[in-house]
């Protein structure tokens, strides 16, 4: 590999305690992404891979190690330093969608991208991710109005909307039903091909997996 | 963008964002109505006052503005003030208090009526005898009366013998030689009303009065309905500062319930917002914002219901309380309310942001 890895993870622990009992979830997980890839972590539940997406995602901070993502240690990062790098260098895809409820699906993009300061006018650019998300017609409405299918393609929208450096997919086909699976796996693909765009995608599912360019598997809080 | 998200927050909880309306605006509503009663009263108060037609009016010592002093003056006062300079007219009054803001004034018919003008009767006519009472028409709707109706009043019966045109004096009055009798203090007033013979002696007859009779609190009647405020009578001020408090009260835990809750409810969506890059001041001004537009609906609301209580104190509940509209008072309230409501949102506001981003995303 000649360019730095866009993500670079090494040695990273996480312990926290879930009641009274220490959880030992990374015991120093080591990991390389180059930018421009796209990767599938694949585990059992309980192996520690959505603790790795939460890390990687500055969602929480780990308990030791190093954590390089897009030239920056995120592991010293402050509360609101985390904050920020969440704006400007990641976007997420949760399995839940996580869209709000009250929003139309077009506001749901553009109120990520006004807190992303970008403002709220969507760029060329961007309405032709939209156009490949094959969703123009469903931006009007509420979540609650769209299928399961349609509310993933807009979290995807709304990941992208301020040009992360990194995606990061958590079982973003785990409500799906098979066809629509293959629909947003196929769309991430593409996604990858055609704007160079890192994803890096958590999954049970080796299915899934099959449609990145690498997969790499995980048990008991390491990269086998 | 923020606003949008304010917006479209409170309309998916109608009935929320309806009752933390209203509850805002009945503690609006609240204060409006206590203040515009207290002016309402005081105004009236003031009116039939001017009404008597007197220039300069003569209280004994130690009364306060509304005071329900019994009569310490003696009426030998008249002649000696009615001997003065410029002098056109005396005449005297003693009051009785009743319940509430009411008052029985006694009065000498003939010198008032020199004075006023005399009563406009609408019903009846002047006393008969001393067990003669006049009311004057608010208060004679109020408690269904008419002429020759009995009423009980300060523990004695009274013969109704006339309703007049509402704005002279007061609201009910009787004979002066009754009164002093039922204050057990004959030959005593509780105050005297004083014509010049001119407006332009006025002025000189309130100087050799207030000369000759050091002690007697002596004003013109300009100078003495404009001390008929809000800030001169203590009581009701503190009445006011006290029912402030309470609407302080009411709207902060009114806002702090329906925050709380709201900010319960909304845990993943702000688990979200933090998740995609929200900052805590963001969280902060969107709950903020809520209260605010939340307070200021409550605020317009409470304002359009003080019309309604106004309304049903003149029509459905009659009581002898006047109610104004006071539009100064509009922002005051309104800032009241919104004041009440940022308190009620500190807490709420305070749990959002601390909340754990992991977490509150698999929050079910």
């Amino acid at each position: 590999m000649s360019e730095t890895p866009i993500i670079e993870v090494r040695n990273l622990y996480k312990t926290y305690r879930a009641g009274d009992v220490d959880v030992h979830a990374l015991q120093g997980t080591e990991l390389d992404v180059a930018k421009g890839d796209f990767v599938s972590i694949v585990g059992a539940s309980g192996s520690g891979k959505s603790t790795l997406f939460n890390i990687l995602g500055s969602l929480t901070p780990p308990t030791s190690g190093t954590v390089n993502v897009a030239g920056m240690d995120i592991t010293k990062l402050s509360s609101e330093e985390r904050t920020r790098f969440r704006k400007s260098t990641v976007g997420f895809v949760f399995q839940k969608y996580n869209l709000l409820p009250t929003l139309t699906a077009e506001d749901n993009i553009r109120i990520v991208q006004y807190i992303g300061n970008r403002g709220t006018e969507f760029t060329p650019e961007f309405q032709e991710i939209l156009n490949v998300l094959g969703i123009a017609d469903r931006m009007k409405h509420k979540p609650r109005a769209l299928s399961g299918g349609q509310q993933q393609r807009i979290a995807i929208a709304r990941a992208l909307v301020n040009r992360p450096a990194i995606l990061l997919a958590d079982e973003p086909t785990g409500n799906l039903d098979s066809q629509n699976s293959a629909a947003v796996l196929k769309l991430l693909k593409d996604l990858n091909e055609r704007l160079g765009q890192t994803i890096l995608m958590i999954t049970h599912d080796q299915d899934a997996a099959a449609y990145s360019k690498r997969t790499i598997h995980m048990k008991d809080g390491k990269i086998l | 963008m923020i606003n949008k998200l304010v917006i479209s927050n409170l309309a998916h909880r109608p009935v929320r964002t309806a009752l933390g309306v209203l509850a805002i605006a009945v503690e609006v509503c609240m204060i409006l109505t206590l203040v515009g009663v207290s002016y309402g009263t005081l105004d009236s108060a003031a009116r039939r006052a001017r009404g008597v037609g007197a220039d300069i009016m003569i209280r004994p010592p130690g009364a306060s503005i509304i005071s329900l002093s019994t009569s310490p003056m003696s009426d030998k006062l008249l002649d000696f003030v009615a001997k003065q300079p410029h002098v056109a007219g005396v005449t005297g009054t003693a009051v009785q208090p009743l319940s509430g803001f009411d008052s029985i004034t006694g009065l000498d018919i003939d010198s008032f009526s020199k004075m006023s003008g005399g009563f406009h009767f609408l019903e009846g006519g002047p006393f008969q005898t001393d067990q003669d009472i006049l009311v004057d028409e608010y208060y004679a709707k109020e408690k269904h009366l008419h002429a020759g109706d009995h009423v009980r009043l300060s523990n004695r019966d009274w013969r109704l013998a006339g309703i007049f045109e509402s704005g002279k004096l007061a609201r009910i009055c009787a004979r002066l030689a009754a009164i002093q009798d039922l204050i057990g203090n004959p030959n005593h007033l509780s105050q005297i009303y004083v014509k010049a013979d001119s407006p332009d002696h006025v002025e000189d007859v309130l100087n050799e009065l207030k000369a000759k009779m050091p002690g007697y609190q002596i004003y013109t009647m300009e100078e003495f309905t404009s001390l008929l405020t809000v800030n001169s009578v203590g009581m009701l001020k503190n009445f006011i500062n006290v029912v402030i408090g309470i609407a302080v009260i009411v709207g902060f835990i009114v806002v702090f319930m329906s925050m709380y809750t709201a900010v319960l409810e909304r845990t993943r969506e702000i688990g979200i917002l933090k998740a995609v890059g929200a900052s805590s001041g963001f969280i902060l001004k969107l709950l903020l914002r809520e209260t605010i537009v939340l307070s200021i609906l409550g605020s317009i609301l409470g304002i359009l219901l003080t019309y309604v209580t106004q309304w049903i104190m003149q029509n459905a509940v009659l009581s002898s309380l006047t109610q104004e509209t006071v539009y100064a008072w509009w922002p005051i309230a309104a800032l009241i309310a919104v004041t009440g409501s940022l308190l009620g949102v500190i807490v709420p506001a305070f749990k959002a942001i601390k909340q754990d981003a992991v977490e509150a995303l698999s929050y079910e």
